[in-house]
This record gives structure tokens, sequence and C-alpha cells, in this order.
């Protein structure tokens, strides 16, 4: 009897930790919500805290009509659907290459690979050799730069040499398939849930990245969105300030230029908003392959 | 595997062998092979820099911090593997991996707004001191913020790898122990962590080998003016001095000296670890 209530115990504790645990990383995402939606100057006074007060658009009319933020998201589009296909196109037939006991040079490849995980040159050399082949501003360097992580390789490469069985490849040798043949055939076909993890994983280290275009890329129409985000987010250039600093203000206008500054604020929140969207909403439903990836991979450590 | 062959050759070989300019004094008109050898000059102008010291303490307070904070997942993953409700336990799990999928910029840009005068925490910070204040701007908060959002994001996520060694803890040890007579929390002490110590380990050395590289993404967003005696970290400074300044070589033998270290200290920290426990990653 008392050992019973000794484990209940534990697990009031526990779950009441866990509540405290989900309310610590759920309420920033939510506060950023509400106050997305929310008046402006009641956002700025700190008055929001649990639900959105004076319910308004307003910040997602202005986040709408705001073109760049447009421009951005089909430059991040393009180069994720482009980057990830040129990340397949590099990781999958290595990954399946490499799998083979009988390929030669096997391990000493495999070196070649593992040394880049642990030394690179460094930024600038990084810097001078995109420039010295004329890649600087292009969209091509968004598209091919980070084309392979040997993490990934290594993931994959697991998976090929662990869930497909020896025997498949032996009875297509004896039908008389070549090597070719038989990675389109069998191979691709049988990695179709391995291959749905790394389509994930590269697509979201495209969407998500900012830093090459930071480096590469100075041309605003070819800027992905999250360095239209980065402008907006954390240099505050939007063009509602700039409009500010340039225009001479009558008194009414300066009234209505204080409004538009605090909703520039709450604009960010839109924003924030807006660019995490897609994958949040599209999270819950391919969780589990993320996780398949992590998993995959922590069976080579 | 050709392709990805030429690929690593060019893009992760081609720049490191642009490495010599850091014993050259790289002139962008001769080039590579046309600039001055300089031997180890550039080492040594940047261990004399009036900031050095500056520089190491602030990268290394900001990573030892972080590693400081290492056992968060491990305990969270201890903690979520003991609720006995599979949706309470799904749901748990799925919410505290999403912030993981939030981008940096994303990220930094939700701090600095949180963190802000006007911000939820800046409020808070005003109604305990009575003055709001942008608490980026206060330097000795810097690497707070830091690690805890980067704990807020990440905490989660780190715990898959130690919940899928836990699945692999057997029930018998576990049942004979509860038989034996030991609570929940001896189980977790005396069963649990000692099976998933290998993973542990293995996962405190690759930290350990980033100790210099600390998230140079996420503190270029959250740097600004004001809190910039606290958050100037070796790999910005290559940044500022070899991408804005135009110092191409001093900033190169920087990030080799940054990336020679992490790899010294990544061998040691399994050095040691094999030393205790038989387990490394080589």
């Amino acid at each position: 009897m008392k050992r019973k209530k000794k484990v209940s115990m534990f697990d009031v504790c526990n779950t009441i930790f866990m509540l405290l645990v989900l309310l610590i990383i759920v309420y920033p995402l939510y506060y950023a919500v509400i106050a997305s939606f929310s008046e402006a100057s009641a956002v700025a006074s700190g008055k929001v805290i649990w639900k959105p007060i004076g319910f308004t658009l307003d910040s997602y009319k202005q986040v709408f009509s705001n073109e760049k933020i447009w421009i951005g998201y089909a430059n991040t589009i393009y180069y994720t659907v482009c980057g990830t296909l040129f990340n397949l196109f590099l990781t999958i037939p290595t990954a399946y290459a490499l799998s083979k006991k009988n390929l030669p040079y096997r391990n000493f490849i495999m070196t070649i690979f593992m040394i880049t995980m642990y030394f690179g040159g460094g930024m600038v050399p990084n810097y001078l050799l995109v420039k010295n082949l004329g890649l600087l501003n292009t969209r091509t360097v968004l598209i091919i730069l980070g084309g392979i992580s040997v993490y990934n390789l290594i993931v994959t490469r697991t998976y090929f040499s662990t869930s497909i069985s020896e025997s498949l490849y032996e009875a297509a040798d004896i039908d008389g398939a070549g090597e070719f043949q038989k990675f389109l055939s069998i191979a691709v076909p049988l990695a179709k849930p391995i291959i749905a993890v790394m389509v994930l994983y590269y697509a979201v280290g495209h969407w998500n990245s900012y830093f090459n275009a930071l480096l590469y890329v100075s041309d605003k129409s070819l800027e992905p969105l999250q360095s239209v985000l980065r402008r907006i987010l954390i240099l505050n250039e939007d063009a509602l300030n700039q409009a500010l600093l340039t225009e001479s203000l009558s008194a009414d206008e300066l009234l209505d230029a204080a409004k538009r500054s605090q909703l520039a604020y709450t604009m960010k929140y839109a924003v924030v908003f807006v660019a995490s969207a897609p994958l949040l909403i599209a999270y819950p439903f391919v969780q589990k392959y993320f996780v398949k990836g992590v998993m995959i991979g922590a069976v080579k450590e | 595997m050709l392709p990805a062959l030429i690929y690593i050759v060019i893009f992760n070989y081609g720049p490191m062998y642009g490495i010599i300019i850091a014993f050259k004094d790289y002139k962008p008109k001769l080039g590579y092979w046309g600039s001055e050898w300089v031997g180890l000059e550039h080492f040594r102008r940047f261990v004399t820099y009036p900031e050095f010291w500056k520089l190491i303490k602030n990268t290394l307070s900001i990573s030892l911090y972080s590693l400081a904070t290492f056992p968060c997942a491990v305990i969270l993953a201890l903690l979520i593997n003991e609720i006995r409700n599979t949706r309470f336990k799904k749901t748990v799990q799925m919410v505290t991996y999403a912030p993981h999928f939030l981008s940096t910029v994303v990220m930094c840009g939700l701090v600095t707004m949180l963190v802000g005068r006007e911000g939820l925490l800046g409020h808070l910070y005003g109604y305990f001191t009575g003055e709001n204040q942008n608490l980026l701007a206060i330097p000795q908060f810097f690497s707070s913020i830091y690690v805890w959002s980067g704990k807020w994001q990440n905490v989660g996520w780190g715990t898959i790898i130690y919940l899928s060694a836990l699945a692999g803890v057997s029930q018998e040890l576990i049942d004979s122990a509860r038989i034996d007579g030991a609570s929940r929390l001896q189980v977790i002490r005396y069963v649990n962590v000692p099976c998933i110590l290998p993973t542990i380990i293995i996962m405190f050395i690759m930290d350990t080998g980033s100790i210099l590289s600390v998230g140079f993404e996420k503190i270029f967003l959250l740097q600004n003016a004001l809190n910039m005696d606290t958050s100037r970290v070796i790999a910005t400074y290559t940044y500022d001095i070899g991408l804005m300044g135009g110092q191409f070589s001093y900033s190169t033998a920087i990030g080799l000296f940054n990336n020679l270290v992490n790899i010294a200290m990544i061998l040691i920290a399994n050095k040691i670890a094999k030393k205790f426990s038989g387990i490394g990653i080589w």
C-alpha cells in the first residue's frame, strides 16, 4: 500500500513538471501568435498576456502587402526545391556505392568524406573560392553550397547496408543486372523511407539557411526569405520606418507615424508566424521521419 | 558517386588549400601563389592582439555555459521515459521537438522582441527593477540569453537519441530492481542511467569538440553595439575583420587556429572518456 502511494507521488510530480515544460515551450510561440493579432499599443505596453487584445488583422495586412516578403518566399521555394534535388543527386548514389563492401578503396574514400566533418577551410577561403568560380551573386551558389552533408551520407549509407538484404542483389546478379540497374530498380525503391528522411532534412536546411545568402548574395532580388526576415526582424529595416525618416511631417502625420511604428512592431510577430507556418503545419505529419533519421544516425554512433 | 567526390574536392578541399594564405600576405592581384610568404606572422599578431584574451574569454564562457547545461536533455529524456500515459508522452515529445524547426533568423527575431524594452521579458524585468530594459543591451545577460534560448529550441530534439537508447533498456532489469524494492528514482539512477551512459558520453564528446565554434549564426544575429563587450567571439571576429575588413590572410589564420583548437579538444575529450569508461568515438 505504502509503495503504491510513493509511485503515484512520483507520477504526479513528473506530470506537473512536464506540464511546466510544455508551458515554457509553447508559451513564447503562443505569445507571438496573440501579439500578431492584437492592437499594437496594447502589445507595446505589455497588456497582452493570455489572449489578443483589440483583435485586428492590421499586422497581417502589412505583411501581405509587403512584396519583399513574397519575393523572398518565391526565391526560398526555388532554392529549396532545386537545392534538395541537387543534394539527393549527390547523396543517394554515393551512399549506395559506399554501402558496397566490394567497392575498391572504400575506407579511404570514406575517410576523405569524414575529414570534412572536422576540418574545413574557414570563412575567407570559402568566400575566395566562390568568388574565383564567379559564383558571387548568382542563384547557383545558394543551390549548390552545402551540396552534401557527410552526416546525412553516413545515415543513408547505414540504411543501405543494414536494411537491404545482400541476397536481393545476388539474385539480380544472376538475372544479369548491371550496377546501375541494381541501384535504380532495387536499391532506390527499397530506400524510399530514408530518401524521405533526406528530403526533409535537406529541405529544412535550405528553408532555414540565411548565412550563405548573407555572404555570397547582395542582390536583393535574389534574396531568400530568411534574409528578408533578417532585415525586418533584426535590422529593423522596413518600408514604414524608412518613410518616417525621409518625409518631413505635420503634427497629424506624426501621430499617424507613431501609430505606424507601433504597428511595425506587431507586424514582426506576424512575420514570424507567416514565415514559420509552413514548417510548423507540416511538422506533425512528418515528425516520425525526422525522428527516424536521428535514430538511424544513432546506430552508427 | 563520382559527382559527390568531385564536389567535395572542389568545395571542401578547395578551401582547405586556400588555407595557405594564412601563412602569406594575400593580395587578390597576386593570387594564392604570387603572394609573399610571411610564416606565422598572422598568428603572432592574433595572439598579441590586445583583445585576444577577451575574445577567448567570451568564447569560452559562452561555450562552457552551454556545456554546463548539457544534462538538461538527459534529464528531460529520463523523465519523459517515465510518463505512463502514451498519449501524453507523445504530446510532450511532439511539442518539445517543434521549436527545433524554427529558423535561426526567426528564433533570434523572436528572442530580440521578447527581451526587448517592449517585449514580455523586458516588461518582467521592469516589474522587478522598476525600469523596462532591452535585456540584449545589458552585456552580462548575453550569455544567458544565448544559452537558454538555445536550450528552449533544442532540448527536446536532443532527447530523441536518449529516448531511443532508453527504449533499449531491458524491462527484466527494471522489473527485478522493482522487486528488490527500488523506488522509481532509484531505478532511474541505478538502471536507466548506467544503461544509456555510452550514449551520453559520446554526445558529450561531440559537444566538447565544438567548444570554440559556438553557434556563430545565432551570436551574429543577437549581437549589437551595446553587448559587443561580451558577445564578440572568435568566429564573429573572423567575419568582422575578414569579410567586412578585407584582411583575408589574418582572418584565415584565426579561423585555422580556431579549427585546430576544436580538433585538439575533441581528441582530448575522447582520450579522457576512453580512459575512464572505455567508450570513445574512435
